[in-house]
């Protein structure tokens, strides 16, 4: 059994992330969720490969003290699809930021996901390119000023939990920096979640977006602003949880519990296993005023992964083919005999 | 015409002629039916002797129709025959293809060669008015027609083609084997009947060949095959992410096919990703390759730039076609040398090696790969669209006879405090020693940015230097490891050297004999590094003339790495192969 301590998985290089910023949160969480999952799952440290692509959240690998990879912007999620088919025995987590998987990694990210190949990613958004210094990124919301769109941008954002379930994907978290305790629980249940899993880390940029998650994170007003959806729990929420979601048969809808004839009993139990795309895809995109913010495991269904689907079919093929090394496939087909 | 070419290549081959094919097609799936630019062709150049090259001009030439014919007959010998199909040379087909005057031979001007115009439409539908087949199928038919035609101008039995419409048609349409039979027997006995052909040919076997297994291989399936040999050598899985794009393509769907030797083909979602996930397979222990054509090898620039600086093996396979952009992108052309050689950020040397005929992309893909492995490097394999696609027979090797591949894996454990540092060096080679992920103690980062030998995240000044210099010293000491340039033809010192490079070998090598004992020729199939004695080699000659399908690119390579010789160039940027023809007048020139 894998007795392992968040140290384990520290590595001795110093943390370059400025001091404040939302990344040291995630590292934290992630070094403390992965003892837990090799625990669970009894892996040694030596399973693990964290890949990263290019920005502030992609310094991540060299701060794990396990096999790393950063690479390039955009492409941390093919570059994770190689080593994963490579090798299906591997674990492989992926750190990268809003713009290197939604922007110019988009393509790559949206193909991971449809395929379902056995990664867990972690995003992380702070609505801002952070390494190059204050440019708006695919989840900047409309109209931000920064430094490429000094007079407000004119594009609509990425959510990126409607563009994961968009691409049927098979799990969707999200969670904010500072919940520690949560992110640790988020993590562990993609670890186990068999096929792509994208956790959404909510991340404050104190230099060139500093509060863009301010309007849900202040504790001051968190809980009314934010639901935490647990499996076979109620989906209440609120300072005193005096607050439920309820389906009306059209839409989801806020209700005040014990007002307008709703109690407790009608207010909806969350089901991230549920195959029905359509209701995680109603919490997904709820925001606010109107609604609360949904953090946690949103979305987490079984489906065939690429990488067994791979390794299945050699397996098949090697069963039923005549031709098991090189030799006999040279001498395959047609052929002909010079004496 | 690409089966029925095909086809009379493979029978040939098996009755064990020399040979060397040539497709020759438009890039459009389903080109407008009888225009000039929509013709598919294929040439086949078969002979009792070594036959290097799909050949330049042609004894027999085989129009389906008038554009055919208007495109091709610039080709024919002053003795050729040609033969057309008489039912598409009506108006309408003289019309699409743009001919002025109602007799296209006098027009063409090739009236004095021997014609031979045969209704094979309607022989077809004759032939088979009794098969049940629709209108359609019938027609469909009229390539075996003239596949029989020919078969008794050259004197090929038959059979082989009856065995290859059993296998084709046996478990799907079994009902269409019996009818291309007949019309393939008909065609036949029509050319011996109509007294109209004015001579046949025999071309025997090729004499005192090397006892063995022969087979006939496209380039782009040898590359797969070779790749697969090197997996298996080397006892690595082979995975192979690429992009579909011509002339490439066919090397991943035949990696495809061969999962039963435990090749994974992961089928991108575009060039990027296929170089990603292969950098990725790669770092997890797989021998790694992407396949493409230059447009493609564009897109995979910064990604090679990553496999150079993480020191990973990973075999990069461009199938050369006309450039720049599109281009041209079912011809050939070898004007991607430069890209090859320079196409990517900061300095950023990697080998690259050109195969230089169809059978030979099994050799080329198969020390591509020992080079990347053994020197942990991308590696950059150069074919042709004329080397993928073209065929030729080759005597099968046994396994046994090829080196070994021995990758540098770290051995052992680590002892106790010791950190693994993945990019200390061999002293002799200057290579970095490989832990693939999964073995313990061995943890270790790897990517995109400067690093010390101890694998540290640095930007010191002197530590970047030192790591240029000894990645790019790493690569120029894979010279120690690759045969020497030879001398192919004529004296070792002398007037003139011709110098090729890649797909132009039988060309070059044909037009040398041509062209006299006093010519002497050698031809690289390493380009970067260039072979250790090459200086010495091109140091007894008078005069170099390097001859490439390019505006000059591996001669620009050779005048930047030697600039003490004087250098002659010959090229052709037209994205057709040599004329053995225009190389020796080019070479007589300069006698």
């Amino acid at each position: 059994m894998a007795n392992l301590t968040f140290k384990d998985f520290k590595s001795d290089q110093e943390v370059r992330w400025c001091p404040g910023c939302g990344d040291h949160a995630v590292l934290a969480a992630l070094q403390r969720a992965l003892p837990k999952v090799s625990q669970a799952l009894n892996y040694e440290k030596e399973r693990y490969v964290v890949v990263s692509g290019i920005g502030c959240s992609s310094r991540l690998p060299y701060y794990m003290d396990t096999y790393g990879f950063h690479s390039i912007h955009g492409r941390a999620t093919a570059i994770s699809t190689g080593i994963k088919v490579a090798n299906p025995w591997l674990t492989v987590w992926q750190a990268c930021g809003d713009g290197d998987a939604l922007a110019i990694g988009g393509n790559h990210f949206i193909h991971a996901i449809r395929r379902n190949i056995d990664i867990n990613i972690i995003l992380f958004n702070n609505q801002i390119y952070g390494l190059t210094k204050g440019q708006y990124s695919p989840t900047s919301k409309f109209g931000a000023i920064t430094k490429t769109s000094p007079y407000g941008t004119v594009e609509h954002p990425f959510n990126p939990g409607s563009l994961v379930l968009g691409a049927k994907g098979t799990f969707f978290a999200r969670s904010l920096d500072v919940e520690l305790k949560l992110n640790e629980e988020i993590m562990t249940a993609a670890a186990l979640h068999d096929g792509c899993s994208v956790m959404e880390m909510l991340t404050n940029c104190v230099i060139f977006n500093d509060g863009a998650h301010k309007s849900i994170s202040d504790p001051e007003f968190r809980s009314d602003r934010t639901i935490v959806l647990r499996d076979g729990e109620r989906m209440v929420f609120g300072k005193n949880n005096d607050r439920g979601l309820v389906y009306d048969g059209k839409k989801l809808r806020v209700v005040h519990i014990g007002e307008g004839g709703y109690g407790l009993e009608d207010v909806l139990v969350h089901d991230s296993h549920n195959d029905n795309i359509g209701l995680h895809m109603a919490l997904a995109e709820m925001k606010g005023p109107d609604y609360p913010v949904a953090l946690g495991v949103i979305r987490d269904v079984r489906d065939i992964t690429y990488d067994d689907g791979v390794r299945d079919q050699v397996k098949e093929v090697m069963a039923k083919s005549k031709i098991h090394n090189v030799d006999e496939l040279l001498h395959s087909g047609s052929t002909w005999e010079v004496k | 015409m690409q089966l029925t070419g095909s086809l009379f290549a493979d029978m040939s081959a098996i009755y064990g002629n020399s040979l060397s094919t040539f497709p020759d097609f438009p890039a459009e799936i389903r080109a407008p039916h009888g225009t000039v630019s929509g013709v598919s062709g294929f040439q086949v150049h078969i002979g009792s002797e070594g036959v290097g090259t799909p050949g330049d001009f042609c004894d027999l030439l085989v129009a389906m129709n008038p554009a055919a014919l208007k495109s091709n007959a610039k080709w024919c010998k002053p003795t050729a025959m040609i033969l057309v199909d008489g039912d598409a040379f009506d108006e309408k087909g003289m019309e699409k293809a743009g001919f002025q005057t109602e007799n296209p031979f006098t027009e063409l001007r090739v009236e004095d060669r021997a014609i031979i115009v045969a209704p094979i439409s309607t022989l077809t539908q004759e032939s088979l008015k009794e098969s049940g087949l629709d209108a359609k199928t019938v027609l469909k038919c009229k390539n075996m027609f003239t596949l029989g035609m020919a078969c008794y101008i050259y004197s090929r039995p038959l059979e082989y083609i009856y065995q290859y419409l059993e296998r084709k048609f046996s478990k799907k349409h079994p009902e269409l084997i019996e009818p291309n039979k007949k019309v393939l027997n008909d065609g036949f006995n029509y050319a011996a009947n109509i007294q109209a052909i004015p001579n046949t040919y025999t071309v025997a076997p090729v004499k005192n060949k090397k006892p063995g297994t022969y087979r006939n291989i496209t380039g782009n399936q040898a590359v797969a095959w070779g790749l697969l040999a090197a997996s298996e050598k080397s006892g690595l899985p082979l995975f192979c992410g690429s992009y579909p794009i011509t002339p490439a393509t066919a090397i991943l769907e035949e990696l495809a096919i061969h999962k039963s030797l435990g090749a994974k083909t992961l089928q991108a979602e575009d060039e990027i990703a296929g170089i990603c996930t292969a950098i990725g397979a790669s770092y997890a222990g797989n021998l790694a390759v992407t396949t493409t054509s230059g447009p493609g090898l564009s897109l995979k620039s910064e990604a090679l730039g990553l496999a150079v600086m993480a020191e990973l093996p990973l075999v990069v396979v461009d199938v050369q076609r006309g450039g720049p952009s599109t281009g041209l992108p079912t011809k050939t052309e070898q004007s991607d040398l430069n890209q090859a050689l320079y196409g990517r950020n900061g300095e950023c040397p990697m080998p690259v090696i050109a195969a230089h005929s169809p059978s030979n992309c099994f050799d080329a893909a198969y020390f591509a790969a020992k080079i990347a492995l053994e020197h942990m490097t991308p590696v950059m394999l150069l074919s042709e669209g004329f080397l993928g696609n073209g065929s030729e027979p080759w005597r099968v090797p046994v396994m046994a006879d090829y080196p070994e591949i021995k990758p540098p894996f770290v051995n052992g454990v680590l002892t106790d405090g010791e950190k693994f540092h993945p990019f200390e060096r061999d002293a002799e080679t200057l290579v970095r020693r490989w832990a693939i992920p999964g073995q313990k103690g061995f943890e270790h980062r790897v990517g995109g940015l400067e690093k010390t030998h101890a694998g540290v995240l640095s930007t010191d000044p002197v530590n970047h230097e030192t790591m240029v210099r000894e990645r790019a010293e790493k690569v120029a000491r894979v010279a120690r490891r690759i045969p020497e340039l030879e001398i192919l033809h004529g004296p070792a010192s002398g007037k003139l050297l011709v110098v090729g490079w890649g797909g132009t070998y039988g060309h070059l090598l044909n037009a040398v004999e041509e062209a006299g004992d006093v010519v002497s020729f050698v031809h690289f199939d390493y380009i970067n590094p260039l072979p250790s004695n090459t200086e010495k080699v091109f140091g007894g000659f008078e005069k170099i003339l390097v001859c490439e399908l390019n505006s000059g690119q591996f001669v620009a390579w050779l005048r930047a790495s030697l600039p003490q010789f004087n250098y002659l160039q010959y090229n052709k940027v037209q994205g057709q192969p040599f004329l053995v023809s225009e190389l020796v007048d080019a070479i007589r020139k300069e006698l």
